[in-house]
């Protein structure tokens, strides 16, 4: 417990307030009598692509599904783009969410539609656009995200897991969020495949200017993909900053992590 | 910065700069959209357009996807169209787009005679793939239940218990309700009508033959279709699609042994019971109503049942239950195993399992009747 405090004392946590596009402030939650995350406190910049990562069942998911609103929290706040989502009413919550995308770890992708309809499905709903133009728009999203235009009348269940991904992340973008929140979004993929993905979140990234909030666990991804390393233990941020920072840590975790044989691999 | 996207048209010498300024995203694309097919009709008017996107305050894949789309339209129109004016940040996005290939839109398919009457003989061709697949289904329950039997240590009690347990007992207290209810029902109308012409009593025979005959098993195996063979049906539905059962068969174990059997061994098992139990139930459902309402007291109403009715009429009603038993599991496990991979399959099954489950045990019922008539039961 004392790496913890010290990697604490030594990370600064704060960013300005107009720098951040997600502000997480001391946010507790439980399932029934476990603590997952216990007064945790995280900032997003605009523009970075932030890694997240910790042990497994450290409550990366719990967290990414508090800031969205899928799991209620006990107590703390959270703001994304300056709105404070307790106090939002249901037309500004609504609003918020149209500028944010979300890739779920199994995709999510509805089953009964083709890929077509599954990224046309949200533009439909908050656009009165002509069908013409959502159908360009959905060849340009799959182009985007390195699909041809043929994958579009298929299903979900005739797609392979890495197009699945890359279909979903093409949803997650439909309506030109920008704020993407990936939940593991190279797992289940080969290395050169992930390598492609995160090669894909850079291109995005800059051409579209995203903000990205990325729950992963490859060590690739954080090295090649990620401006900024976050990582949770004991419900709480224990470190944040670069992956210099994260190689100088001495928290036995972090040292664990980024010292350990795969890492070596990767750095070689 | 004003806060809606325009396009304004500036005459340059022979040739025309169209200004793009704003925000071009997302959230105006509706009006984007007009003003760029306005502009498309610009086509032949001059030999070179530019368009100018300089004053652009924000674009996101809509805005540069419409610019392209302008460029193009011009383009085809014989237009010399350039874009200008991009600054670094966005040129990268409209290089993006610029690889698209529009695509046409996927055709709808179209409503014609000859397409009803190939929709028609599809279905008919599925009456008789229906009918192969549950008697496939048959022979390998059959087969199963001949392979446990030699080798006993294979069968699978926990699990046949645990149905047992989610079919049978848990389902006691809605058939009881059920059946007793319609037992009320039955007396009470009978009585009603019985006693324009003073045969008060003939009710009990009614309700007796009725009861124990038909409605009793009838009505229940109609509720455990509904109850438990949609059930069954959704669970193996969704074990199919997580690729459970390929797992299973990896691993060297027979889903048909390990799945199936159990589920039909407590449906068969649990339906005689369910059906007795049912036929108390109407049985003291009528009794009750034909004392406090047609006031025929229960030592009359016992002594008129033993009259009227004889053991081979309780017979036939459990003899029916097993084989509707079966009926229902086999339907709903064939239903349950044909799922594909989407949450629509899934749901079209499960209304294909309990509609063709219901179906089946009437068809069966109407054959009982025939043969029970023929051998003077």
């Amino acid at each position: 417990m004392v790496g913890q405090t010290q990697a604490q004392a030594q990370v600064p946590l704060q960013i300005p307030a107009q720098d951040a596009i997600i502000r997480v402030r001391d946010i507790s939650v439980q399932f029934g009598k476990t603590k997952v995350l216990d007064g945790l406190d995280l900032d997003v910049k605009r523009g970075e692509i932030l890694g997240f990562v910790g042990p497994s069942g450290a409550g990366k998911s719990v967290l990414t599904r508090t800031i969205i609103g899928l799991v209620p929290k006990v107590s703390g706040r959270i703001e994304v783009f300056g709105v404070d989502l307790d106090a939002a009413s249901n037309s500004e919550r609504r609003a918020v969410e149209r500028r944010w995308g979300i890739l779920f770890q199994q995709g999510a992708l509805f089953s009964s539609l083709t890929v077509r309809q599954n990224i046309q499905f949200p533009v439909r709903e908050y656009l009165d656009v002509t069908q013409r133009l959502l159908d360009e728009i959905t060849i340009a999203k799959l182009g985007m995200v390195g699909l041809l235009p043929e994958v579009a009348d298929r299903f979900p269940s005739e797609l392979s897991g890495g197009m699945i991904k890359r279909v979903a992340l093409a949803r997650a973008l439909a309506l030109d969020p920008e704020l993407v929140f990936l939940d593991e979004p190279t797992s289940g993929l080969d290395p050169i495949g992930a390598g492609d993905f995160d090669e894909l979140v850079r291109t995005l990234q800059r051409t579209l200017g995203l903000t990205v909030f990325m729950v992963t666990h490859d060590l690739d991804s954080l090295y090649t993909a990620c401006d900024r390393i976050a990582v949770l233990g004991n419900g709480k941020v224990i470190a944040a900053g670069s992956m210099a920072d994260m190689q100088a840590s001495q928290h036995p975790w972090l040292r664990a992590y980024f010292h350990g044989k795969r890492a070596r691999a990767v750095m070689a | 910065m004003s806060s809606d996207p325009t396009l304004e048209q500036i005459a340059k010498g022979n040739g025309l700069a169209l200004c793009a300024a704003g925000p071009w995203t997302a959230r105006f694309a509706p009006e984007l959209e007009q003003i760029v097919s306005a502009a498309e009709r610009l086509t032949g008017s001059r030999p070179n357009i530019f368009i100018d996107v300089s004053q652009v305050s924000k674009l996101d894949t809509f805005g540069a996807w419409l610019i392209e789309r302008l460029r193009r339209s011009l383009t085809e129109g014989g237009v010399e169209a350039r874009i200008a004016g991009l600054s670094a940040d966005y040129s990268t996005l409209v290089e993006e787009v610029r690889r698209v290939k529009a695509s046409p839109a996927a055709d709808l398919t179209n409503v014609t005679i000859s397409g009803i009457l190939e929709q028609i003989g599809r279905t008919m061709a599925g009456v008789g793939g229906t009918l192969v697949s549950l008697v496939d289904m048959l022979g390998a329950v059959l087969a199963a239940s001949g392979r446990v039997l030699r080798h006993p240590r294979t069968f699978r009690l926990t699990s046949t218990v645990h149905h047992l347990e989610q079919v049978c007992w848990r389902a006691v207290p809605i058939v009881v309700l059920i059946t007793f209810l319609i037992g009320c029902i039955i007396s009470q109308q009978g009585i009603f009508h019985f006693r324009k012409f003073g045969a008060d009593i003939f009710v009990v025979d009614m309700l007796g033959v009725l009861v124990l005959r038909e409605i009793g098993v009838l009505l229940v195996a109609i509720m455990v279709a509904g109850r438990s063979g949609s059930a069954y049906t959704a669970e193996l539905g969704s074990m199919k699609m997580r690729e459970e059962i390929d797992a299973l068969r990896t691993m060297g174990f027979d889903p048909i042994e390990v799945l199936v059997l159990p589920r039909m061994l407590a449906l068969v098992l649990a339906l005689p019971i369910l059906a007795f139990l049912g036929a108390m139930a109407a049985l003291y459902g009528g009794g009750l109503v034909a004392w406090l309402y047609g006031g025929v007291d229960p030592e009359a109403f016992l002594l008129r049942l033993r009259d009227a009715i004889s053991i081979d009429h309780f017979t036939v009603g459990l003899i029916k239950a097993p084989v509707m038993a079966a009926v229902i599991g086999i339907v709903a496990c064939v239903e349950g195993l044909a799922v594909q991979g989407s949450a629509e399959s899934l749901g079209r099954h499960t209304t294909a399992s309990v509609v063709k489950g219901i179906f089946f045990v009437i068809v069966m019922d109407g054959v009982f009747a025939i043969f029970f008539a023929s051998i003077g039961m």
